[in-house]
């Protein structure tokens, strides 16, 4: 496969239809500037701050561009919160779609069959998978990205978090808290 | 279509396996792919409808076999030479032997913070007022369409509840096939898990889609 890219991106450059620069700009975005820290942010700032919570409930797209993450993969958003009982777990069946904006460039196993066929119809095995066990009780809802809204799950604020700003707070947000697939880290684990 | 992508609720896969150490890319060429196929796309010969139809239109054998970057290139080779971009005589040469369609943009390294800061939004508006409002039950349609739709197997001919009216969106099914955006209203349809699975389903299982309106009927 290494020498087939090699191939195409050869013939398109010949061609003059791409620019190699824009590739390595691509990647450079993705690789430094476009991940889980953009989404903990998000998460900590509602967590810190009830307005800013109650806006990205209403219109997600906005609030989290007020923070600076818009584009690709992003242009449509929806905050899906845990809590009172509650559990969110985000997946595409039908191919990856993910909050690129948010959590940048999704994990192999979120684009992959595994996940992609259990997510929705066996969702509580698919945690044990990644080590959370949720009460017997707790709802689970599956969000299908079926369509272009792009999911983000701001998960509960663990206890004993209290007066945290919210750069701390943000090391405990994990990226699969933001999928769902996991939970936000303890105090102690930070 | 009834294809190889459509995998909500087959079995046999295997367990989730998350990377303990997991990596951005797990090869330098997956890095190439990433970036040649968001290049190719900003030529504007195709859209996302296009592209994904591309992917889910290998064989199922193929598909399931390659990895995503995989999947991405072998369709990304389909596209270019349906667009008149890249001939087979190029691709067995690994060099440009053949004139190429003119593209509609070239995406520069000075552009990409722009383009991708900016996205290709889908919201579209529509004429006509939303049919359902939060609610309101509605059955999915039981369609097997052969072309593209966004309306999972699983989730067809089902019984759930409008959660939310979203915006108009453009419709893949017409999109991918350059049939034009035709938008319609989407909606957040939400379904009990035993509505889907049957009364073995775990009983705090819901699960929603995202429709398009003409996915839906009322119930």
């Amino acid at each position: 496969m290494a020498a087939r890219v090699r191939a195409l991106e050869t013939i398109l450059t010949q061609k003059g239809l791409i620019d190699p620069a824009a590739i390595d700009a691509i990647v450079e975005t993705y690789e430094t500037k476009v991940g889980p820290r953009n989404g903990a942010r998000v998460v900590a700032k509602a967590w810190s701050d009830p307005d800013f919570a109650d806006w990205l409930k209403r219109d997600a797209t906005a609030a989290i561009a007020s923070l600076g993450f818009t584009g690709r993969q992003g242009e449509h958003m929806q905050a899906v919160f845990n809590g009172d009982g509650a559990h969110n777990l985000v997946v595409c069946t039908l191919c990856s779609c993910y909050p690129w904006s948010v959590l940048g460039l999704p994990p192999v196993w979120y684009k992959s069959p595994p996940y992609r066929s259990r997510a929705v119809i066996d969702p509580r095995a698919v945690l044990e998978e990644f080590g959370v066990s949720l009460p017997s009780d707790t709802k689970i809802r599956a969000w299908d990205s079926t369509a272009e809204l792009r999911y983000l799950v701001v998960p509960e604020r663990p206890e004993g978090t209290q007066g945290w700003s919210e750069e701390k707070l943000a090391d405990l947000v994990t990226r699969d808290s933001m999928i769902g697939t996991g939970l936000a880290l303890q105090p102690e684990a930070a | 279509m009834n294809g190889p992508q459509d995998l909500g609720g087959q079995m046999g896969f295997g367990p989730v396996a998350p990377e303990k150490n997991e990596l951005l890319f797990h090869a330098e060429w997956e890095k190439r792919a990433l970036g040649t196929t968001i290049a190719a796309g900003a030529m504007g010969a195709w859209n996302i409808d296009e592209s994904r139809h591309a992917r889910e239109s290998l064989r199922p054998a193929d598909y399931y076999s390659s990895t995503y970057y995989e999947i991405w290139i072998k369709a990304l080779e389909v596209l270019l030479q349906r667009h008149g971009f890249v001939s087979a005589a190029d691709l067995a040469n690994g060099r440009a032997v053949d004139p190429a369609a003119t593209p509609k943009r070239v995406l520069r390294a000075e552009n990409v913070p722009t383009v991708l800061a900016k996205g290709s939004p889908c919201a579209r508006p529509v004429e006509t007022p939303a049919r359902y409002k939060a609610g309101d039950r509605v059955r999915t349609r039981n369609i097997n369409p052969t072309n593209h739709t966004r309306l999972p197997r699983y989730a067809r001919g089902k019984q759930g509840v409008v959660e939310a009216v979203r915006e108009g969106f453009v419709f893949p099914d017409s999109n991918a096939h350059g049939k034009g955006e035709a938008p319609q209203w989407v909606y957040t349809v939400v379904f009990d898990g035993s509505e889907i699975w049957g009364r073995d389903s775990d009983p705090t299982l819901s699960v929603s889609i995202d429709a398009w309106e003409s996915y839906l009927e009322p119930a």
